[in-house]
This record gives structure tokens, C-alpha cells and sequence, in this order.
């Protein structure tokens, strides 16, 4: 099974650390990517709000590129996509183009203008969901050479990854990240908070909205005795990470929680450099690599 | 001439009816009854308002006799309508019943079809396909069998309980049979009954005892029905009995064997009080179970597991009752009619983990508030909560389960009432701060809305919104401890954070998780949500799709106690009908066998759903038990030899209703032979 990655506009900005952390995981074990060739831009949740024929075809541009990109034993092709905006986009344009026979007609005739045809083939798939669904969370144990004990970790999924679409997890209680890390040897705190909005892009336009919204997730992670946030979106990460000192001095807060790809997490449990997995780019690097021959990472007290 | 058993030539009446605008509003009826009276042999085509009705069907029997007809052929609604209306009009008038053809033209044609063009050349069609078939008809006869006087109840809840007691005090004899240990079933549960707040167990228990102690009832409990044979009239059922492992007749339920085991304390989970409390594994479900007689749970009992038990159960019973080798007992009855009361199963809350159910201790689901408020309770009556609190404030969410896409679409009927009951003895025990969280208040049945007028001068609070989730998320420090639930209350318009120290959810009413394979083996249907599937959902509410079997109470879907105990009422009413008339009119579209053809390949054994056909080692020769035909077809179209043929259903009548259906529209005097 190789997986056309589609890294979208994050992971080669904001959330580089998500890509180098995401690539060096499947390297170690062994999943093939295929970057997506030609992708574009999917539009986000932002166009869909403004012209949706556009929005959809935009986003159908992709799978439509999938689609004549078949596995080598035949099989449908798989995206990956690992920001959880472009994974909801990609999946629910395909969802319209498989209900809506008004709009699949509409984004088949301005494809066909390009010379391109959507067939349907394609299926939107999310690391998470790979990497325990497919890879499969009793491997992934197996392979653990540091197991990170001592870490009490909030799973943060935001609200993308399971809503509307509930393709491999509950939506509003997921459990995946949970478990994928109690078999990295961590311990996932009870969080009520995992799907609850992290403010999107509204900590850069209303931006007390925005704060708002990210200090509740971030204090009732600190009161659950939480010592390290996990996501799996690139606009969650940075909403979480960047803002807690203006959340602190505006709310009187002492919050101070480090924010990590669930990739990067991985990536340490299976022995992975730290530089590999782009530890270094976060602002808050919440974690001690292990000295050579140490057999256990630890978290900071 | 079509093989026909008359001699006479073939003389037809086409009668179209208008069903008032349901059938004439888009049908040209006036165009099809004269197409139809220029197909060959047709003698007459008539057009009436209302075709079931007497003279409509006077209409048909002056015709027969007048004009001398011998094949008749109505267009109007579903057969499942009034086939056998219009079948009794054509015997009255004289001719065998089966001469006789119907055309749905009003649920396949008329409601279906907003083109009144095409919705006449359809009917015309079907006109004409159904005049070439009934050429081919044959006089067939009547087939009769007889009904066993005695019945089976399966499942004793109150529905059960009062269908056996009707049936018994009728002068019948009846085998009620009830998997657990007691009869009572879900309103042995419960605390006090809506809207009148009378005590369940006191208005049950009489008709418990009356069951126990009637001469026409034999209680068979800690039972299952294991097979089901036969067919109307004449089942034959196995029963297999679980051993309690003391002689049911021995024991009085004096419970000192309970008092001598060698467990001081309980220690598996009481079902009887939802887990609340703990059994031993000797014991009784509660103190009005019927029979009263205990009984010993393998699983748990430590004679059982190790062997090596004092057995002070044992020793203690002077009447010898304990009996650590009881096995397993099959019992056969043969039974007429059956009724089946198997009941419902709540709701499981886990499956919404944003309630909490299972991870906060102080949520409850209903049933396990029923047991908690009930004066033989776990806790005697006393509200004390899972952490050892009295609650302050209860919050009771509405339709966990129910009205809800993602689980239950369906609303389950009692919740709103129950959870009513509900508020007002959580506020009568406790004092407490009550609020309501529903999407609707459901209060319609006798003195139901007066209830929950009654309620509301209670200061009983009512929230108007679907709960979002129960969250220990304190946002405020008021919320500390505290289970919040977030709402949004639709009436005023914002979303609220209601803290609470108890929440009840109020859980849903679904099929039984066996539904299917009860329904398997007494070979009924289900609807779409799994609920056993009632013959008419308003004129046949209590009959199956298989004779002789009926449904009632919660079984057949969501329920409260009158409404269980007047469907228990009405089954057992169908049930006396079919056993006093003593005998019932089979269906004559059955298989039957051309010995000439017939190879005895077997072909066919298997794949009878109704087991009706078995091999005649004499003759060598299938054999089919008309009793137990349904009709379904399917040996028919499997035997290799084509030696298996149909009632109504011959290659010649099917042929010609193709041929009919693909004949030219201007065909007028082409023949109607084949």
C-alpha cells in the first residue's frame, strides 16, 4: 500500500515540524508516501463559505489527480492528509461529488475543461487512522525502543478529524490518539475537552474569541496534572503553542504546556532522532532526549 | 380453449372502481373499463364509485347471474385489502372463488403516478395482463385444519402475565414460559406507576400470585423455547428448562439457605437491582418473585466451581429442596395458538459517551433510579448516591437513545411520562432541586398532561433542549464537584451550564438483543428497527404474518403498562377467536407435487423456509404439507424437473399475464389463448 501524501500549505510552513516528524515515522516503519504530484490547494473551510462550485472543484482537482493513480495491486488509491482541514475538505468534496448529483455535475464539466475526470476512487485517509487502523497499534507497540513513561499526555484531535465525518472514530469522544499512546508507554489524561474548538483561524481575526476558546483547553489540561499537549492538525498546534503568554497575561493564567505533533511523540518512542523530528522547531521542546544508552525519555517535572 | 373446468366458453367481467379521488382522481377509469370491453371474452366492463362496497359487489353477483359470467376480474386497491371481500362476492354469486383476479391499480398505479396520461396507460396495461391470466384460472378448493385448544405464552412481563390470565379465565390451558428465574419482567422494577402513582409491585404482584395459582396455567420460569414446528392450529414446541438446582416443588421460599451459605456477604452484581447491590449465589431476585423459589447461579457458586463446599445450603433445608445434580430438562407441548411477549430491552448509554455513563458515578440511567427510590432497593428507598452523597440537584435528560439519527430514531412513548414520575419522587425523597432536559414533553394519554401540570406547580424545573454532554469540566469555581451539563435551552436562546450532583438519563426502549433469532424461530417478521412486525399497523396491530401466532406489549414496540396490557388483551382475544371457531381456512396458492415428474432428487428439502416438504421414502416422491405452504414459490422455481407446481401461480397463468402485460395497447381481438 503506497499513500499519496498531500502535505497541503501547513506542513510546509507553520507546521513543518509535523511533516519532517510525519516523514521520518512512516521512514522507520516503512510505510511508503508518494507525494501527490501537482496538488493544489484545497481551499480550506474558508472557500466552501463563499463560492462552493469553485470550492469543490478546487478540492476534486486533487482526488481527480488520485484517482488515475491506482495501487500496485490494483486497489482504490489513498490520500494522506495530515492537517485535519484538508482531511475534512478532501473528504467532504468527495462526499458531495458521491451524493449530490448537482454538484458532481457542475465540478465533472469544469474538470473536464482541464482535461481531467473524477472517478470516486479515491479514498481520504488521516495518519492517525493509518498509522492505527492500518499499520496496526500492536506493531507500532512492538516497536517501541523508548518507552515514554512519565508523560501524562492531553490527546487534543480538535474538531475536524471526526466531525462530520466519523470515518474511524467516534465524534465526539475519539479514542485513537488515546490508545496509540498508551502503547508508546505514556499515559493519556481523561480530557473532556479532545474535539472541542481550538478557535480556528479567529486568534488571528477576533482574537479575544480565539484566546478565550484555547485557554479553557489549555487550563483544564494543567488542572488534569496534563504535561504535554498532542495534536494532529497543524492550525490546533499553533493556536496552543503560540498564544499561551498572551493568554496567561491577559487571563492572569500561569499556563506553561509544551504542544507536540502526535507524529513527533511517535517518532521518540521508536528511537528517531530528535533533530529528525524537528524537536527544535517547537517553542516549547517538551522533552529531555535520551542520553546514549538510556533506555527511557523522560518529561520535565 | 385455455384448460379450464368449465365448459362453458370463457365470459368475462371487468369491474373499475373509483376508491372516491384515490383512484379516479388520476385514472381515467371511464377510458380503461371501455378498453377492457373490447378484449376478447370480456362480457362486461363496469366502472363504480366504490367497488367493496355492497352494492358494488351486488353489482358483480347480479352480473354473474344475469349475464351468464364466469371469470372475474376487479381493478381497484392492494389484494392484501380486499382479495377476499371480492373473492366472497364471486362465491355468492355462485362461481367457484378462484375464478377471480385482482389489479392493484391505487398503490401500484394511482399514489405512485402524477401523470394522469401514464397512470391510464399503466392501468390499462395491468387491466389487460390480468384478463389474459384469469382465463387460465381453475376451481380450487378450500382447505380446512383444525386448531389445538391449548396455547403458549412466551415471555412473562405484564404483558405476558395478562394475556395467560385472559386465555386461562377463558377456560383455556396455557404454558407460560419465562426465561428468568421470576415472572414480573420489567415492571417488577419499576417504583410506582404514571400518572396515578400507584406502587407497581402492588397492582402486579396480585396477577403474579393469580398466575402462579391458576389451575389453567402452567408457569414454566427459568425456561426458554428452544424449537418451534408446525404450523396454525398444531405447534409443536420444545421448551428447555434451566436447572436452578433446587426442586421447585420441594421449596417454599423460606430463603434459610440463603441466610446458611457460606458467603456472608453478596458478591456478584444483583440483577434484579441493576447492580446495585450484590448476591449471594443462592438467592431470590426480590421478596414478591414468583415462584418463590430460589435459586443457585453456577457461575459463582463455589461448590460449583471447586467442589469443595460445606454445603450449608444444603444442610440447612430440612425439606431436602437443594439438589446440586438438577440438569437440564426438555419438555414438548403441542399448542394451537401462541402469543408472544418477549418484551424490550433499555437502552445502553455507553454507546453516548458524552453522558458519562460508566465513567462519572453519580449518572445514572433510569431504571437504575427506579431501583434506587424503591422501598426493597438497594438502598431501602434512601437516595444515597454512588460517592455516599445525598444530591442537592438532579438533572434528568430526556431521550437518551431516543428521537436521535445516530442511535434511535424512533421515540420511545414512556420516557417523558416515566421521567415525570421520575422528578417527582427524586423531589419527594430528597428535596432536591429538580430540572428536566427534554426536546418535547410527550404526555399524551389519559391524565397524562394533567401530570405534568402538576409537575410544573411542583417547581419542577424544565429545560427546553437536547443535552450537548455531562462534563466534570468545572468552568466556574461554583461548578467544582460538580457534573455540569451543557445545554442549549431553545426557549430562551443561550447556551447554559447547569451544575448538578446527580444526572438520570432517561434511556430508550429498543428490541431485545435476541429479537432476531425469536423471530427466526417462530418465523415472523421484524420492522426496520427490529421490533416484531404486527400484520396491519392499524386493523391487525396483534397478528403476525404467521397465522396463529400474535404479539403483544413492548415487543412489537415501545410501550407503557396500559397500552402492554390492552394489546396483551386484544392477542389474547385473536387467540380465543381462532381457538373456539376451532378451525381455520388455509390459503390455496400452495406447491404441490406432479408425482409423474418428480425425480426425489431432494432438491427441494432444504430450501423450504416453512420445512413443509419431506421425501415419501415409499414413493420415492417429494411431498409437501399444505398446512405448512406458504406459497413462497421457491421450490418451484428450484425443482430440476419442473415437477413442483403452484396454486394459482401455473406456468400458463404467468405466461399469459406476460403475455398481457406486452401485448400491443390496440390489441382488441387478438387471442387471449396461448
Amino acid at each position: 500500500m503506497t499513500y499519496l501524501y498531500f502535505p497541503g500549505c501547513s506542513l510546509r510552513s507553520t507546521g513543518r515540524a509535523y511533516e519532517e516528524s510525519l516523514l521520518a515515522v512512516c521512514r522507520k516503519l516503512e510505510i511508503p508516501l508518494h507525494e501527490l504530484d501537482d496538488w493544489n490547494c484545497c481551499g480550506a473551510t474558508a472557500y466552501v463559505s463563499i463560492d462552493e462550485t469553485r470550492a469543490f472543484t478546487l478540492a476534486a482537482r486533487n482526488l481527480a489527480i488520485a484517482d488515475h493513480l491506482p495501487q500496485p495491486d490494483g486497489s482504490d488509491p489513498q490520500i494522506l492528509a495530515p492537517c485535519n482541514a484538508c482531511y475534512m475538505v478532501l473528504a467532504k468534496t468527495h462526499h458531495f461529488m458521491e451524493s449530490n448529483a448537482e454538484v458532481r455535475a457542475h465540478v465533472s464539466t469544469a474538470l473536464h475543461a482541464g482535461g481531467m475526470t473524477y472517478t470516486g476512487q479515491t479514498r481520504v485517509r488521516h495518519p492517525l487512522d493509518v498509522f492505527v487502523n492500518d499499520f496496526g497499534i500492536d506493531r507500532i507497540a512492538k516497536k517501541v525502543v523508548h518507552p515514554l513513561k512519565g508523560f501524562r499526555v492531553a490527546c487534543y484531535y480538535g474538531c475536524q478529524v471526526v466531525r462530520p465525518f466519523s470515518e474511524f472514530d467516534h465524534p465526539v469522544y475519539p479514542m485513537t490518539m488515546d490508545r496509540l499512546v498508551t502503547a508508546l508507554g505514556a499515559e493519556s489524561v481523561d480530557w473532556p475537552m479532545k474535539t472541542r474548538c481550538c478557535g480556528g483561524s479567529l486568534t488571528g481575526t477576533i482574537q479575544e474569541a480565539g484566546f478565550r476558546l484555547n485557554r479553557a483547553l489549555l487550563k483544564e489540561a494543567t488542572k488534569r496534572k496534563a504535561n504535554i499537549i498532542l495534536t494532529c492538525c497543524p492550525l490546533c498546534q499553533h493556536n496552543l503553542e503560540c498564544y499561551q503568554q498572551r493568554i496567561n497575561r491577559r487571563y492572569g493564567e500561569t499556563i506553561n504546556l509544551p504542544v507536540a505533533y502526535f507524529t513527533q511523540f511517535m517518532g521518540l518512542a521508536l528511537g528517531i532522532p530528535a533533530k529528525e523530528l524537528a524537536i527544535q522547531r517547537l517553542f516549547k521542546p517538551p522533552l529531555s532526549p535520551a542520553p546514549a544508552g538510556k533506555q527511557e525519555i523522560h518529561a520535565h517535572a | 380453449m385455455p384448460d379450464t373446468d368449465s365448459s362453458h366458453p370463457l365470459r368475462i367481467g371487468f369491474y373499475i372502481c373509483h376508491c372516491g379521488h384515490n383512484i379516479a382522481g388520476t385514472i381515467d377509469v371511464a377510458s380503461v373499463a371501455h378498453y377492457a370491453a373490447a378484449l376478447p371474452h370480456v362480457s362486461v366492463a363496469r366502472e363504480y364509485k366504490y367497488m367493496c362496497s355492497d352494492p358494488g359487489q351486488e353489482l358483480i353477483q347480479k352480473d354473474i347471474r344475469d349475464l351468464e359470467l364466469n371469470r372475474i376480474v376487479v381493478a381497484s386497491c392492494s389484494p392484501l385489502l380486499h382479495e377476499h371481500t371480492f373473492r366472497q362476492a364471486v362465491e355468492k354469486g355462485g362461481l367457484n372463488p378462484f375464478f377471480f383476479q385482482m389489479v392493484n391499480i391505487r398503490e401500484d398505479v394511482s399514489w405512485v403516478n402524477d401523470n394522469p396520461a401514464a397512470a391510464t396507460v399503466k392501468a390499462k396495461d395491468l387491466a389487460r395482463a390480468a384478463i389474459f391470466r384469469v382465463s387460465h384460472h381453475r376451481a380450487l378448493d378450500k382447505k380446512h385444519v383444525s386448531i389445538h385448544p391449548d396455547a403458549l405464552v412466551v415471555g412473562a412481563g405484564i404483558a405476558g402475565i395478562h394475556a395467560a390470565l385472559t386465555l386461562a379465565n377463558a377456560g383455556k390451558k396455557v404454558t407460560l414460559v419465562e426465561r428468568e428465574p421470576t415472572i414480573g419482567g420489567h415492571m417488577a422494577m419499576f417504583d410506582k406507576t404514571f400518572p396515578t402513582l400507584d406502587c407497581a409491585a402492588c397492582i402486579l404482584t396480585p396477577k403474579m400470585s393469580a398466575v402462579r395459582n391458576h389451575p389453567n396455567i402452567r408457569l414454566l420460569s427459568y425456561s426458554e423455547v428452544k424449537v418451534v414446528g408446525g404450523y396454525v392450529g398444531n405447534y409443536k414446541v420444545t421448551i428447555r428448562r434451566k436447572p436452578r438446582y433446587i426442586k421447585e416443588e420441594l421449596c417454599v421460599g423460606c430463603m434459610e439457605c440463603i441466610e446458611a451459605c457460606v458467603y456472608k456477604e453478596g458478591k456478584t452484581p444483583d440483577e434484579f437491582n441493576q447492580g446495585l447491590s450484590k448476591r449471594k449465589p443462592i438467592y431470590i431476585p426480590f421478596p414478591q418473585a414468583t415462584p418463590q423459589v430460589v435459586v443457585i447461579d453456577p457461575a459463582t457458586c463455589i461448590e460449583f466451581k471447586s467442589g469443595h463446599c460445606k454445603k450449608t445450603c444444603v444442610s440447612v433445608c430440612d425439606r431436602g429442596a437443594v439438589d446440586f445434580s438438577q440438569k437440564e430438562e426438555t419438555i414438548d407441548i403441542d399448542v394451537g395458538t401462541i402469543i408472544l411477549a418477549t418484551g424490550y430491552a433499555t437502552f445502553d448509554p455507553k454507546r453516548l459517551p458524552y453522558y458519562g455513563y460508566g465513567k462519572y458515578p453519580n449518572v445514572y440511567s433510569s431504571l437504575e433510579v427506579e431501583r434506587l427510590v424503591n422501598a426493597s432497593g438497594p438502598t431501602a428507598g434512601e437516595l444515597i448516591l454512588r460517592d455516599g452523597r445525598h444530591p442537592k440537584t438532579v438533572g434528568i435528560i430526556h431521550c437518551v437513545g431516543s428521537r436521535d439519527r445516530n442511535t434511535n430514531r424512533w421515540c420511545s412513548r414512556t420516557c417523558c411520562m416515566y421521567s415525570l414520575k421520575l422528578a417527582h419522587l427524586l423531589k419527594e425523597h430528597t428535596e432536591a432541586e429538580v430540572y428536566n432536559f427534554y426536546i418535547d414533553i410527550r404526555a399524551a394519554g389519559k391524565s397524562y398532561e394533567e401530570f405534568y401540570d402538576k409537575l410544573l406547580e411542583e417547581n419542577i424545573h424544565f429545560v427546553r433542549g437536547r443535552v450537548a454532554e455531562v462534563t466534570d469540566w468545572a468552568a466556574r469555581p461554583s461548578e467544582e464537584g460538580k457534573l455540569v451539563i451543557r445545554v442549549e435551552d431553545t426557549l430562551i436562546g443561550v447556551v447554559r451550564r447547569v451544575p448538578v450532583d446527580m444526572v438520570v438519563l432517561a434511556v430508550g426502549m429498543e428490541p431485545s438483543a435476541d429479537a432476531q433469532d425469536v423471530r427466526r424461530m417462530f418465523n415472523i417478521s421484524c420492522s426496520t428497527e427490529g421490533f416484531f412486525l404486527e400484520r396491519h399497523p392499524k386493523l391487525a396491530p396483534v397478528d403476525t404474518f404467521t397465522d396463529g401466532i400474535f404479539i403483544a406489549g413492548a415487543c412489537q414496540g415501545p410501550k407503557d403498562i396500559p397500552d402492554s396490557v390492552a394489546q396483551a388483551g386484544a392477542a389474547a382475544a385473536q387467540a380465543l377467536t381462532l381457538i373456539d371457531t376451532g378451525e381455520v381456512e388455509l390459503e390455496p396458492n400452495t406447491a404441490y407435487i406432479a408425482e409423474e415428474f418428480c425425480s426425489g432428487c431432494k432438491s427441494c428439502l432444504g430450501i423450504c423456509p416453512y420445512t413443509a416438504i419431506t421425501r415419501d421414502e415409499i414413493k420415492g416422491k417429494a411431498f409437501i404439507n399444505e398446512a405448512l405452504c406458504k406459497g413462497c414459490g421457491t421450490c418451484v422455481a428450484a425443482c430440476p424437473s419442473g415437477a413442483i407446481r403452484q396454486h394459482l401461480f401455473e406456468d400458463d397463468q404467468i405466461f399469459s399475464e406476460i403475455d398481457g402485460i406486452l401485448a400491443d395497447d390496440n390489441l382488441t381481438t387478438a387471442g387471449v389463448e396461448r
